[in-house]
Formats: structure tokens, C-alpha cells, sequence
């Protein structure tokens, strides 16, 4: 064992543990188990200090160690095995190795081995925005301690966890632009202690923060394709690192350790034992970065929630990676859930706070909307059935939204149904613009209001994307006959066969204002309880609002300010056309660089709401075809969460949210007000 | 979930007997299709070619391809040769496409790497036109043409898969990736606002016997060579044993697969008889 620092010098203060690893330690190496179990500090609870208020959360099983102890314990350990430990010596050239059977590379996240090796591993880093710097504080807090503090410069926050009697590591975190505000960026290290000292002058009680040549830094991300070379092997932060929220480090290189050595010992052939090794941890280290990458996102993001009820606040914390969810921390903390879902219930149905002490989950607690209340938080959309002929709802789309009321869902979603024949998406949709379509729909839902559905119709105008055949081989294929002339923002096709759009006019837009306002007009009519305009996906509106699909030199090309002009004027029509809860849904990225992003549609979000919409359904994609999709699990709650929180607009989410347990934790934690299902 | 067998048109020694005797006994076996991979820059049968024999020796297995890869292949020739096996097989044909992994297959071909995604997904719309049509034949046995799968992990094929296909097919992995592929794929479908849900197939290596597993470890590191060290785990995930395949055969079936199909690693017809009664 060779290193280049002292025996005793370590940077940062405390290690965490979890369970598992400690389980997989002791059955590795029980003499180092017993010892670093006698010198454990444990807790079961976090504190999240919030507004004033703490909210203390049970049922986390955590264990920490003093990184000096841990590290006196190891090299005893070494020492007693045989090992050679070796101090004080840098290495900057491998062939000082050259007659090893395997070299282990466990030399930080800098390493040299990864360097000298990096054609081999395909190392990637990235930096994080955040600043943080790693404190000790002679504090002896009782629970993995929160602390989020806003003063004059932005907002803090603080990682605290204690690693024995007396002491605690301090972490401090802040954005960039709020350490350079605190002029924290040309600080001295006693400027710094000072400052943080005084920020944080409650929590610490008048203990000291102790610096241990503590500085700002960026945290550094490092995923590496492969972790072995030859005879040469990666293990911790020399092959992966992820994020301090989660407090991962030592636990991931420990672990590493363990397998890596179980592997050796499975096969004789080393090439076999190392890919061994890497099949079963880069899985593990895998998900572990996944769920660092969610966590510090959303410290990176948390001036967001700056306004939420603390018990809210926390749920939200205590989610935010999506290892637990609603579930697992009803198994942990029952009360806490309990408070959050009574909390959340009261909220919802106007009662006295804390007066519903039995109540249901988030996903079974009623939504009022200007006047309209849905009995849940659930929203299925319909199939599409194209099977309207000239826009006539027919039997068939009846039945299929039958079934979707049969669920039981709270509200339930027409397919997109056009505001004139030139706007419908296939020959089968269906459409409101022909006299008999209004009562025709007017039957319909006289029907599902008696089964007890509530029934948001979908107005959309296709735009480029109209004119094709039905849905069951394939979308966005033209129809052979019967085809009608395309509009859009541009003449450009949206598909590579679909026919050239023309440039829609002045004029043209008049109309289909006007078609939007009579649609809805009938929709009224026809005592439909939610109106959802469609300006995302491509079609119409939407291929307004891309500046990758809008091309346009007049006052609605150019700046997001005109080309969110149309859509805003489709909407005053039809919010004077219609008195009842009003829903856009948009799609909230293009997934194409330099296209419609989720800045502009926090933008458009905050737009829309001060002209009368209620509620806002944030999708992705679709307004381009050549883009770079991302399908990754609830893909679209990112979306709805920053909308909601940064637009200040109810939203719906979606992104194949597919378990009860999913949509009770995006409604609990505030990143949506609706969950559209995919059952 | 059905479970086909791969035909081994790529593995060392694979000769015009192996073949030709592998189709009649997999017709005859308890596998619901034979499927073919594709390469250019590398020493296996055409896949459409080996394909068009077999479907002259069988009449009740599928037959498909996992997968093609679309953009070597001029797109009416392409349509027409699918169109011509499902003819020639009465409908057995499963037409699997994507873009391939390697770069040396595009050169070989003196194709363009770039761009290979945006042309697959042309190629699929285009392919169902002409099946559909009249000028390019022979007439496929359905009207709408063979069942068109795309394959290829990222979110574009995924994008691609929903808009112009049937459905997906996944490339080999533990039961746990391709789980996490078939969500995303079912994600991508709903998202495209497509009635119903995508088809699911999934693929596993496997070597069964005394003294195979080296040989098709070696086999299939030569075959994946382009991918670097990644090349070594799938060779480390070669199924070698009765209980491995078992485990796996459950696993994809818990995970929502409509159709596995297992290749072998090793050219030798026991292969084909010892997956048969591992399959039971």
C-alpha cells in the first residue's frame, strides 16, 4: 500500500454508513466490522430546518465514523494482515509497479493510475454549480441535520451529520452567484469560518467551526466506462464518484473493495475476475450516481420550493433522489406521512389544518378548480381511436372514454379533438366545429357524468402534423387521399414525407382564433368540465412557439415574446368564451439544442396563467421530429416540477407515470397538482 | 412469452449443412422463430439470403431478422427482399431494423456513419408505403406488410420504434435491462400517442455443454470487439448452463417480454437440442 500523505491526514471529517454496507463488511472482514462498529456514532433521524420550523424525521438508519479513526483502524488491520504500508511517497510513474500482479488504483478522484490508463477507462468529469466547503463543527448533533438559511446574500444550506460524542461534519453549500454576493469567492479561510460562524449562529449555539484546510470547491462528478485495464483495476472515487448529498464516497469504495476481492477469489484467470468485479458494482455505482444526480439537482434548485409549508418542504427533501418514495417512508416514519397526507388533505378539501387526521393518500384528495372539483388527483387520457368520420365523435370514442371513466380517475382526457376539419391530426379525429358536433359531444358526456366522470375535452388545431392516416401503424403518415392543404408558423415540413405546410397568414389566424373561441363555446354547450387547449406536440400553436419550426418575420416570429403571441391570443378567445377551468398543455423542451426550452416555458407557464390559465399539462418533445428524446423513467416531472414551482402555475404531470406509489410522491413533494396515469 | 432460437449464421464454422439442418430440426423444436443477425465487415451469412433458405426447409417457425441494419441497404431493395421472404415463408417474416453498433460495417458498405438514425427512420415509413403499395412486390401475406421492430438503446431509436413500428426490440442484457428498456419503450409509445402497446423482443446469448463456454466466450468477444472492454462482460454474460438459461428465459418473461430469442455462441447442432430441452 503506497501513499502519499502522512498516516494520519485525511480531508473532510466524518464517514456515513448505511446497513448494507456494514452487512457486507462484516461478512468480508469481521475483525475490522467489530472494531469500526465499537467506534460508531448512530442515529435514526434527519432535521430539516426550514422557516423557522424544524421538521424531524424518523426511521433513517444512519452510522458514522471520524475519517482519522477509520483510517487508524485500517492500517492497524493492515499491519496485523501483513500488509506493507508505505507513506509519504508520490507516485508519478506506474512502472514502479511493473512487477505486480495487479495494480489497484484507489487514488482519489485526480488519480494518477485513471490518468495514465484514461484511453482505456473513458473517463468523463463534470462539474456541479454549487459551491460547498467541508467543516467540522464541536457540535454533537442526534440526526443528519438540514439546515436552509436565507439572509441578504441568497439562500445556504447545510449538510450536518455527527461522527461522534462531541463532533459533527458541517457542510456548507450555496449557488455561485450567492458566494460571490457574500464576496465569499476572495474570502480568507478565518473570513469564511467567520462568516459561516455568524450565519449560522443558532444552529451552532456558540460552538466553533473547525477548518481542516477546508476550501470552496465544485463538486466533480466522474464516470469511467471501464474500470480495469491489463492488470490494472479502479476502485472508488478513482473510478466513480457521486454527489456528498447522498454521502457515498468511502461506502462505495468500500464496497468496491469487497467485491473486487471476492472476485479474485471466484476465478484463477484475472481478465475473468476484473469484469467480474465491474459486471456486479458498475450496476450498483450506477444507480447510486443516478440518484446523486437527482439529489444534487435538487439542492442546486431548492430556492424553488423558498415558499413551501415546511412539512412539505421536507417531504420534498426526503424524495428528492427517488429512493424513497411515499411508500418507503411511510415504512420508515408512518407519523410523518401521516402528517404530510393530513396536511396535504385538509389543503385540499378546505379544512381546518390538521383536522383530517384520517386521511387519504395525495392521489385520492379532491382538486378544485374554478368551481370544478375532481374526487382525485388522477387523469387518464383517452386513446386515440380515429374513428370519427368528419369529426363526428362516434360510438367507439364514446366507449373508449367510457372506459377511462370506469377507472375511477378524476378526470379523464378526449383525445385531441380539432377546432375545423383542417385541423384535425388524422382522418378519424375528432373535431367541435360542425353544428351536429356539439350535441353529439353534448350526449357523450351526458353519458359519463352520469357513470361520475368528469370530462376534459382536448382542443387542438394539427397544424403541420394534419392530414395523416390513423395511428394503429405508425404516426405522422400523410394520407394518400383525401389530403388537405397543411398550415403552420413556416412552410417547413414536419415530417420527411409529410407535404409542405403554407406559411399561415393573418387572416388565417383570425380564423382559427375564431375557430378556437366557437369551439369552446360549444364545448360549453355540450357541459364539458375542463377545457385543455393543445399548444404543444407540434401542431399548430406550438409550431409558433419553436423557434426551430418558426421562421417568421413579422410581430409572431423571432423573440419568445412573439412567438408566444399567437398562443396568447388563442387564448384570450377562448377565455372569453369559456367561464370554466382552462388547461394548455405545452411541451415544455423541444429536445433539440437551440429549440424551445424550459426556461421559455417557465416563461410561457407565467404568460398563460395572467391570461386566465388554470392549469398548465407539461409534456416533452414532439414539436421536432430529429430530436434527442429522453424516455427515462417520469420523464416529464421535472418539467411540471420546475413549471409549478417557478411559474407558480397548477400543473399536470406526466412522463409514464405508471404506480400509485409514483403519483403520491410527485403530488406529496409539490412537483405537480395532477398526475396523468399510464395504466 | 414465446422463445425463438438464433439461426448461427456467425459463429466460426458455420457452414451450409449447420444451417440447412439447424432450420428443419428448429421448425421441428419448441421454438416459435429463427432469427438472424447482421453484418457486413465480418465472416456470416447474409441474413436475408440465410433466411430465404430457411424458409424454403420450414412451413410453421417465424422467421426474423435482430436486427437488420437498415441504412446499408438501398430502401426498395430492402422493402422488396423483406417482402419477398414473407412471400416465400407465407407470412413468417418478422422484418427487426436499427442502425448497428459499428462504424467498420457502414465503411465496408462505403456508406456515411452520419446520419444513419435520421435515414433508418425515412427507411421505416418508406418500407411500409411500398409493401402497402402496388409497384414494388411480391405481395406481402398481410396487407400492411410483415411486423416491422426497431432496435437500439437510444432515445431517438426509441422516438423512431414508436412513430413508424410495430414495435421494439431490445439488444441483449440481464432481465433488469431489458426491463428498464421495455418501460421506456412502452413510455416512448404512449407518448406518440399510439393505441395499444409496442411489441416487446428481447435476445440472450447462450453456449450449453461440456467445453463450450470458452468457445463462445471467444466468439463472442470477436464479435464485439468494436466495443472495447465492454466486449468481455457480454462474453462473461453468456448463458452456459441449464440453470443460467432457465433463470434468464423467467426473468424476461417477468419482465414483460413478448418474445426472446436465444443465440448460440458455438457452431453445433447439440446446441440447438440441448437449448430444446432446457426449454422443456
Amino acid at each position: 500500500m503506497v501513499e502519499r500523505n502522512p498516516p494520519d491526514a485525511t480531508f473532510g471529517w466524518g464517514v456515513v454508513f448505511s446497513e448494507e454496507t456494514l452487512g457486507a463488511l462484516r461478512d468480508a472482514d469481521y475483525e475490522t466490522y467489530t472494531q469500526i462498529s465499537n467506534s460508531f456514532a448512530r442515529w435514526s433521524a434527519i432535521d430539516i430546518h426550514f422557516r423557522g420550523k424544524t421538521v424531524r424525521s424518523h426511521g433513517h438508519v444512519f452510522t458514522g465514523i471520524s475519517r482519522k479513526v477509520l483510517l487508524s483502524i485500517l492500517q492497524g488491520r493492515c499491519r496485523e494482515l501483513g500488509v506493507e504500508l508505505t507513506f509519504r511517497r508520490e507516485v508519478s510513474d506506474l512502472a514502479v509497479f511493473a512487477d505486480a500482479d495487479l495494480v489497484v488504483g484507489a487514488d482519489g478522484v485526480n488519480g494518477l493510475v485513471r490518468r495514465v490508463h484514461a484511453d482505456a477507462f473513458r473517463p468523463a468529469l463534470s462539474i456541479h454549480p454549487t459551491k460547498y466547503i467541508w467543516y467540522g463543527a464541536n457540535l454533537a448533533l442526534d440526526a443528519f441535520t438540514f439546515i436552509f438559511r436565507q439572509n441578504h446574500d441568497g439562500l445556504f444550506q447545510v449538510h450536518a451529520y455527527p461522527f461522534d460524542a462531541h463532533t459533527s461534519t458541517f457542510i456548507v453549500e450555496c449557488p455561485e452567484s450567492v458566494w460571490r454576493r457574500a464576496k465569499l469567492d476572495t474570502a480568507s479561510e478565518a473570513d469564511s469560518i467567520a462568516y459561516c460562524e455568524e450565519l449560522f449562529g443558532e444552529e451552532l449555539n456558540g460552538r466553533r467551526l473547525l477548518s481542516n484546510r477546508s476550501a470552496w470547491i465544485n463538486f466533480v462528478t466522474l464516470r469511467s466506462e471501464s474500470w480495469h485495464h491489463g492488470n490494472v483495476v479502479l476502485l472508488g472515487d478513482a473510478a466513480h464518484t457521486a454527489h456528498f448529498s447522498i454521502g457515498s464516497g468511502t461506502k462505495l469504495a468500500m464496497e468496491d473493495s469487497i467485491a473486487l476481492v471476492d472476485a479474485l477469489r471466484r476465478h484463477r484467470d484475472l481478465t475473468t475476475a476484473l469484469n467480474d468485479y465491474e459486471l456486479e458494482r458498475q450496476p450498483v455505482v450506477e444507480r447510486f450516481q443516478e440518484a446523486a444526480r437527482e439529489s444534487s439537482t435538487y439542492f442546486e434548485n431548492v430556492s424553488r420550493y423558498a415558499a413551501f409549508e415546511p412539512v412539505q418542504f421536507a417531504f420534498n427533501l426526503l424524495t428528492r433522489s427517488r429512493r424513497i418514495s411515499h411508500v418507503n417512508l411511510s415504512v420508515r416514519d408512518p407519523e410523518l406521512v401521516r402528517a404530510v397526507d393530513g396536511w396535504f388533505f385538509s389543503r385540499a378539501s378546505g379544512r381546518a389544518d390538521g383536522v383530517a387526521r384520517l386521511s387519504p393518500p395525495p392521489m385520492f384528495a379532491p382538486f378544485t378548480l374554478r368551481g370544478l372539483t375532481l374526487a382525485n388527483r388522477t387523469v387518464l387520457v383517452a386513446p386515440n381511436q380515429d374513428s370519427a368520420t368528419d369529426g363526428m365523435p362516434d360510438d367507439r370514442l364514446r366507449d373508449a372514454l367510457g372506459r377511462c371513466v370506469e377507472t375511477g380517475a378524476g378526470l379523464v382526457l378526449t383525445e385531441q379533438t380539432a377546432v375545423s376539419a383542417e385541423g384535425r391530426v388524422t382522418s378519424g379525429s375528432p373535431g367541435i366545429y360542425r353544428a351536429e358536433h356539439g350535441p353529439a359531444w353534448g350526449r357523450i358526456v351526458e353519458d359519463l357524468h352520469e357513470r361520475g366522470g368528469r370530462i376534459a375535452l382536448q382542443l387542438g388545431h394539427a397544424g403541420r402534423r394534419g392530414s395523416t392516416r390513423p395511428r394503429s401503424k405508425g404516426i405522422d403518415q400523410p394520407l394518400p387521399i383525401g389530403a388537405w392543404q397543411l398550415v403552420s408558423a413556416s412552410a417547413i415540413p414536419y415530417g420527411h414525407r409529410s407535404p409542405a405546410p403554407r406559411a399561415v397568414d393573418g387572416r388565417g389566424m383570425a380564423t382559427v382564433i375564431a375557430q378556437f373561441g366557437a369551439a369552446a363555446r360549444a364545448a360549453h354547450d355540450a357541459d364539458i368540465d375542463l377545457l385543455e387547449l393543445n399548444f404543444g406536440q407540434g401542431y399548430l400553436v406550438a409550431s409558433f412557439l419553436s423557434p426551430l419550426s418558426n421562421r417568421r418575420d413579422d410581430a409572431y416570429g423571432g423573440a419568445l415574446d412573439n412567438r408566444m403571441r399567437f398562443a396568447i391570443e388563442v387564448l384570450d378567445a377562448v377565455r372569453e368564451a369559456w367561464p370554466g377551468p382552462l388547461a394548455v398543455r405545452m411541451t415544455a423542451s423541444d429536445w433539440v439544442a437551440g429549440g424551445f426550452e424550459l426556461d421559455d416555458a417557465v416563461t410561457l407557464a407565467a404568460t398563460l396563467k395572467a391570461h386566465g390559465c388554470d392549469l398548465v399539462d407539461a409534456v416533452m418533445g414532439q414539436n421536432l421530429v430529429e430530436s434527442r428524446p429522453d424516455y427515462g423513467r417520469l420523464f416529464g416531472v421535472p418539467a411540471s416540477d420546475r413549471i409549478r414551482n417557478e411559474a407558480g402555475v397548477p400543473t399536470i404531470a406526466s412522463g409514464h407515470i405508471t404506480t400509485f406509489d409514483e403519483a403520491n410522491t410527485i403530488l406529496a413533494a409539490g412537483r405537480a397538482d395532477l398526475c396523468v396515469l399510464a395504466l | 412469452m414465446r422463445v425463438g432460437i438464433g439461426l448461427p449464421t456467425s459463429t466460426p464454422g458455420a457452414s451450409r449443412d449447420l444451417l440447412l439442418e439447424w432450420s428443419v430440426r428448429a421448425d421441428r423444436g419448441p421454438f416459435s422463430t429463427l432469427a438472424v443477425v447482421d453484418r457486413i465487415a465480418y465472416p456470416n451469412f447474409e441474413p436475408f439470403t440465410a433466411l430465404a433458405a430457411a424458409a424454403a426447409l420450414t412451413r410453421r417457425i417465424d422467421l426474423a431478422t435482430m436486427a437488420a441494419i437498415g441504412p446499408l441497404r438501398n430502401t426498395a431493395l430492402l422493402a422488396k427482399q423483406a417482402a419477398s421472404i414473407d412471400a416465400l415463408s407465407v407470412g413468417r417474416l418478422t422484418l427487426g431494423l436499427a442502425v448497428g453498433a459499428r462504424g467498420n460495417d457502414y465503411d465496408a458498405a462505403g456508406i456515411d456513419h452520419r446520419g444513419r438514425g435520421r435515414r433508418l427512420g425515412e427507411q421505416l415509413d418508406e418500407i411500409r408505403t411500398i409493401w402497402e403499395g402496388e409497384q414494388i412486390g411480391p405481395k406481402c401475406a398481410r396487407p400492411s406488410g410483415p411486423r416491422l421492430l426497431v432496435g437500439g438503446g437510444s432515445g431517438e431509436a426509441l422516438l423512431r420504434m414508436a412513430r413508424s413500428s410495430d414495435g421494439y426490440m431490445h439488444g441483449g442484457g440481464p432481465p433488469r435491462a431489458f426491463a428498464g428498456a421495455a418501460a421506456r419503450a412502452r413510455a416512448a409509445w404512449t407518448d406518440a400517442g399510439r393505441p395499444g402497446a409496442p411489441l416487446l423482443w428481447g435476445m440472450g446469448y447462450y453456449a450449453l455443454g461440456e467445453g463450450t463456454s470458452d468457445a463462445g466466450a471467444g466468439y463472442l468477444r470477436d464479435y464485439y470487439a468494436f466495443a472495447g472492454p465492454f466486449a468481455d462482460k457480454i462474453a462473461a454474460a453468456n448463458l452456459t448452463t441449464p440453470g443460467a438459461v432457465a433463470d434468464f428465459v423467467r426473468g424476461y418473461q417477468e419482465a414483460g417480454c413478448d418474445e426472446l430469442v436465444l443465440f448460440p455462441t458455438v457452431s453445433s447442432m447439440d446446441q440447438l437440442d440441448r437449448l430444446a430441452e432446457v426449454l422443456g
